[in-house]
């Protein structure tokens, strides 16, 4: 019995398994930030006036905007001006991405291949269409032919501002707006690439759409969009996957994702973030400040998100739902894992703005280390919105004596048929669940991942299967090491 | 200090016509620090975090000045609906914010216990008085302590030495009435308890008709060992009355704080209570009632502090919110590292009952350390439906149907108080405004 | 098998076992009864290597090997086998899963194959008939939402699955309709071998009518105050536990 803290110490202490770099030329922007720069950018990517103008405007928000600092995280002060706000693998055709996929060099689709990520055909077995993200570029987009003939388009940020600029004028900022905060805008003035969905009226996504983001150059920032649009009555399953070398100095991914749900439109977004969180002294990492925010424009609309973050030094981020459209649900569906020095600051937005809106937030955090995470949330029901629902469940499980965890829920309520709901737990592990699991004959490290797992089952469920087995794993490797 | 420069600060009259008065070097000098402290942070400004709901543009409109002479005729009669019937009970009345001992009760001093005006205190030159007021580093955030501290003047010491079960009742009652001009109180509270005393104490703040003051009180309760509080606050202002309270709290080993705070009036209304649970076995129960009707501004933040291990808190606060009545509501606990064993677990259910209602609500939990039990939940409803059919197919019309039921959702708080003449005179004061909830009684 | 030598032992420095010595041979079964506090959960507990107790004194060797030495996982995996008393809930693991992972658990560490998921749902299956248990038992998580009975029928199950050399059973009986009770006494019966050996924990002897023991013990002030044959159980049904606890207090 004396083993057990122990085992439990080394079953913490696993190794990230991405932190691999790829040695690859780069055209890469000197670091700073100005006009010029951004102007470069732009120019690079040969977009159009209104997209130039567009991230002008931002950038002149940006700069008499004020870094946020009331999330419960502490970092020391980022440069901005030290940041190399683009680099692009030179390989890569820079002016509208790959036609095939034999146009990528080959020591991306190695990158991928270790990563897990399978960009040739044989994806097709896995029925998973893939945008993979190098840095800042798109560099593989599959089945882009087969989604088309549906009508879907499914592309790089960058090749959508070339061939549907109509769309993304339309659409891009109208969720996020280039002056939403901080880093929303910084995104907005500088963003390279990300990936671009279309999903027209009445089509049902015949396979799950995915990206993969890599972040491979050092001292760069990733500075990803990602724009969904879902027509009246269409369906789109959406993942996002994420890793990054292992630095010993800190990185800033700021992305901003914006999701449109038309009239009976169901949107699901499930990431699994598994940036480079650092090491064990809490030295390096990816500084992970996201804005993600999803419109149910429509009647009958429906955003999912589904999150499992086990990654990055920092995480700063509050997927969202708008329910704009009457009966328009919203959900929200959360792991976070922290270990060794990580922070998260969490959680979800619900705006009930239409009348009959449900929003469902589930929220599971596990701290380990000197981890701090916190949940925070906001379940905002208006005046008008009628019969408003909110059920909120977030529970928290603790695995070491120094870390913390906390919760920050907002209800701001006006209208009296609303219901809104929330409960919280906050406990250590299971000692007797431990032991039960042992007196079995499951070792410990496998008892802790069974109750943990067991633990976070509510949202494993919600990711699609392939996922939902990566997580699984993923969680596993998070925690090596983690109960003490 | 740069906007607002040119014109003077807020209660610069009134502090400059307080140094007129005759005060020993030490209050004098506690006084200047805490209202330059009060000058410097100014009200809250309306981005912070603890001040985000409640606006306190309104408060800072108005100029309050001290009241210096209170109603001469006021008699008991005209604040009856106040008072604790009890045959021991040791009142002391303040009529805005100024000790009126005619008002107050004549029984006999309880062995053990001490309860003296403040002002008397003053005037004596008590020597340990200076020692008994709250450290500096605990109010040096919070201005409206800082403006309770400028103008320290009046209030009651309330000290039980140690191993004395007090049965008799303490109350302390704040009557705010109607003036020409609207004034000021800042009275200041301090109690302190020795090893195993057991006691109630009951601050009630009642409003006569048409007044429309500013009451800013300070509560600071320090409980020895194995001492038991039972500590009940109501708050029964006039329509136009503000209200801001402070209470901090204090716990050594095993000692118990029973909570009761009722907010059934006033206009603007804003209260913290603090609690430190600062050794083991300590623990607390922290229970609350607050109607937000008419176009009252109901604001309740409670933090508890678990600083050690094994410590518990139990918290419920229940909130009632129709006509165009606002009610915020933000229960902080935080759990120390070395807080093993904490058990803490809070519970805030709302009712919004009108259009124009809101409510704001706000659980927290930090917690830095692993082995505890932590929870809390949130509820945002409306009267069940079921019940309110079941209620009128015995006969009963809708409006009292629903009376009945939102009653009894407060009623729920009430039974919890286990001292008794207490449950009994926090079920009175809850009729006041509710009245439903007495016809339950039955008695 | 196991032979217990003058253990002693203390939960939160409370000395609540004052000297036990109790040898169980292979093929036996023995029935440790006792009044409440008197130390039969202590025993089983330790046994099975819980937490929160600390042992003083004394020895508790298990086929020749140190079994305090061992982890609870080494004990499961080396046939020892505990039905608690309070069988514990793991919310969001599904029933069938944790037991094929203890079961595959305690194959490698044989040095077998494992067994996959059809194979060993067969296998479960046969034995859910005896235990009377619902398949859709299989797919809730441990123990959660189950009734009192319903669990210890699971502790069976898992037994029956898991095949212990050695079976410890902590007041299996205790709360349990007459029904239920056959029920669990026929998933005990079933694993009755010359090969094992069972110690069942209980307060009362009703389970002994079901499940005929070799030996009863009764545990009186953290000793074993009286061994005796089956006949001891029903003396004390009729006599109750006083006359053999004076003596022991003694």
């Amino acid at each position: 019995m004396a083993k057990r803290a122990s085992d439990v110490e080394k079953l913490v202490r696993s190794e990230y398994r991405h932190g691999f770099v790829t040695d690859i030329e780069a055209d890469t922007v000197p670091p700073g930030l100005n006009e010029d720069v951004i102007r470069l950018i732009s120019a690079k990517k040969a977009e159009p006036e209104f997209m130039r103008e567009w991230r002008l405007k931002a950038y002149r928000r940006w700069i008499t905007m004020q870094e946020p600092h009331w999330a419960h995280v502490q970092h020391s002060p980022i440069d901005y001006q030290a940041i190399s706000y683009y680099s692009a693998p030179k390989t890569q055709p820079q002016e509208d991405g790959p036609k095939s996929l034999k146009d990528v060099d080959p020591k991306l689709l190695e990158t991928y291949e270790k990563l897990g990520v399978p960009l040739h055909e044989r994806a097709k077995l896995a029925g998973v269409a893939v945008d993979a993200v190098f840095d800042s570029v798109s560099v593989a987009t599959t089945f882009r032919k087969k989604l088309a003939d549906v009508g879907i388009i499914f592309c790089s940020f960058s090749y959508a501002v070339q061939n549907h600029p109509q769309l993304v004028e339309q659409y891009l900022g109208s969720v996020v707006p280039y002056s939403d905060n901080f880093f929303a805008s910084l995104n907005s003035a500088v963003f390279s690439d990300g990936s671009f969905v279309f999903v027209p009226k009445g089509v049902r996504c015949p396979m799950e759409l995915s990206t993969y983001f890599r972040m491979n150059a050092a001292n760069t920032g990733q500075f990803e969009r990602t724009l969904i649009i879902a027509e009246e009555g269409a369906y789109v399953s959406y993942l996002e996957g994420c890793t990054a070398p292992m630095r010993d100095k800190n990185q800033l991914h700021a992305a901003v994702v914006e999701l449109i749900a038309l009239e009976g439109a169901h949107i699901k977004y499930s990431t699994v973030q598994n940036w480079y969180p650092g090491d064990a002294n809490g030295q390096g990492g990816i500084y992970n400040f996201v804005t993600k925010r999803g419109d149910c424009r429509g009647a009958n609309s429906h955003i999912a998100w589904t999150q499992v973050e086990t990654g990055s030094a920092i995480t700063w981020k509050y997927p969202s739902v708008l329910l704009r459209g009457d009966n328009s649900i919203g959900e929200f569906y959360s792991v976070a894992v922290t270990n060794n020095f990580q922070q998260a600051d969490t959680g979800t937005k619900m705006v009930h703005i239409g009348k009959n809106t449900r929003s469902t937030i589930v929220s599971k955090g596990i701290s380990a280390g000197r981890s701090q995470n916190s949940y925070r949330g906001l379940v905002k029901v208006v005046g008008a919105a009628e019969n408003a629902r909110n059920y909120t469940q977030c529970d928290a499980l603790l695995l070491s004596n120094q870390c913390g965890a906390h919760t920050f829920p907002y209800m701001e309520v006006k209208n009296p048929t609303a219901k809104v709901e929330h409960e919280a737990t906050t406990s250590k592990i299971d000692d007797d669940q431990l032991f039960y699991c042992r007196s079995r004959g499951i070792s410990a490290e496998d008892a802790v991942n069974m109750v943990v797992s067991g633990f976070c089952k509510d949202v494993f469920k919600e990711l699609p299967m392939e996922f939902a087995v990566e997580a699984q794993g993923l969680l596993a490797v998070s925690l090596e090491g983690a109960v003490g | 200090m740069n906007a607002v420069a040119e014109t003077a600060p807020p209660y610069a009259d009134s502090f400059a016509a307080l140094q007129h008065t005759r005060a020993p070097d030490w209050l004098a000098e506690l006084r200047r620090s805490a209202f330059a402290r009060f000058t410097e942070r100014g009200f809250p400004p309306e981005r912070a975090e603890d001040w985000k709901y409640s606006n306190t543009r309104a408060l800072q409109k108005l100029r309050f000045s001290p009241a210096t002479t209170p109603p001469t005729n006021l008699g008991t009669e005209a604040i009856a609906a106040a008072l604790l019937q009890h045959p021991q009970v040791q009142r002391l009345v303040f009529v805005d914010g100024v000790h009126v001992p005619a008002l107050g009760s004549k029984h006999a001093a309880v062995p053990g216990l001490r309860i003296t005006p403040l002002d008397t205190a003053l005037r004596e030159h008590r020597a340990d008085l200076r020692e008994l007021l709250l450290p500096e580093a605990r109010w040096d955030n919070d201005p409206f302590t800082a403006l309770n501290t400028a103008f320290l003047a009046d209030g009651a010491l309330i000290e039980a030495a140690g191993n004395v079960q007090v049965t008799a009742p303490v109350q302390l009652v704040f009557v705010s009435t109607p003036h020409t001009e609207a004034c000021a109180s800042h009275p200041r509270v301090m109690v302190t308890l020795g090893t195993n005393v057991k006691l109630t104490l009951v601050e009630s703040y009642f409003g006569l008709d048409g007044a429309a003051n500013f009451t800013n009180s300070c509560t600071q309760i320090a409980l020895a060992a194995n001492s038991r509080l039972d500590y009940f606050a109501v708050q029964r202002e006039a329509q136009g009355d503000f209200h801001v309270s402070r209470v901090y709290v204090s716990q050594r080993e095993r000692s118990r704080f029973a909570s009761h705070v009722y907010n059934l009036g006033g206009e603007w209304v804003r209260n913290d209570l603090r609690v430190r649970l600062e050794d083991a076995g300590a623990s607390v129960r922290m229970d609350g009632v607050y109607l937000a009707d008419r176009s009252r501004h109901v604001d309740n933040h409670t933090r508890i502090d678990h600083l050690v291990a094994y410590t518990a808190s139990d918290e419920l606060y229940r909130g009632i919110i129709r006509d165009r009545g606002h009610a915020v509501f933000n229960g902080k606990v935080v759990v120390a590292e070395a807080a093993i064993k904490t058990d803490a677990t809070q519970t805030n259910n709302n009712l919004l009952l009108t259009r124009n209602g809101e409510i704001d609500t706000k659980p927290e939990l930090e917690i830095y350390a692993d082995d505890v039990k932590c929870n809390h939940g949130a509820t945002i409803g409306q009267l069940d439906e079921q019940a309110l059919f079941y209620l009128r197919s015995r006969g009963l019309d809708l409006d009292t149907a629903r009376e009945l039921l939102t009653g009894a959702f407060a009623r729920v708080v009430t039974d919890r108080i286990a001292a008794e003449p207490l449950r009994r005179f926090a079920l009175e004061q809850l009729a006041s405004a509710l009245p439903q909830v007495a016809a339950e009684d039955g008695a | 098998m196991l032979s217990i030598k003058n253990l002693h032992a203390n939960v939160a420095d409370k000395e609540i076992l004052k000297g036990i010595n109790l040898d169980v041979k292979a093929g036996e079964i023995h029935a440790v009864m006792g009044p409440n506090g008197s130390g039969k959960s202590t025993l089983a507990n330790i046994l099975a290597g819980r937490d929160g107790y600390t042992v003083t004194q004394g020895s508790v060797s298990y086929q020749g090997q140190d079994l305090l030495a061992m982890d609870p996982e080494t004990r499961a995996c080396a046939g020892v086998f505990l039905a608690l008393q309070y069988p514990v809930e793991i919310p969001g693991v599904n029933n069938v899963y944790f037991l094929k992972a203890a079961y595959n658990a305690i194959r490698k560490h044989r040095g077998e194959e494992q067994v996959d998921a059809v194979k060993f749902l067969g296998l479960v299956k046969d034995k859910m008939k005896l235990v009377d248990i619902d398949t859709a038992f299989l797919n809730r998580a441990v123990n959660e939402g189950f009734s009192g009975g319903e669990k210890k029928r699971n502790e069976i199950l898992q037994m029956l699955v898991l095949e212990p050399r050695l079976a410890l059973l902590d007041e299996t009986d205790s709360g349990l309709d007459i029904d239920a009770l056959k029920v669990v006494a026929k998933g005990i019966n079933a694993l009755r071998s010359p090969e094992r050996a069972m110690v069942l924990v209980t307060h009362y002897q009703r389970l002994l009518d079901y499940v005929v023991p070799d030996c009863v013990h009764v545990l009186a002030a953290g000793r074993i105050a009286k061994s005796g044959d089956k006949s001891l159980a029903a003396e004390l049904e009729q006599r109750g536990y006083d006359w053999v606890t004076a003596g022991a207090s003694a």
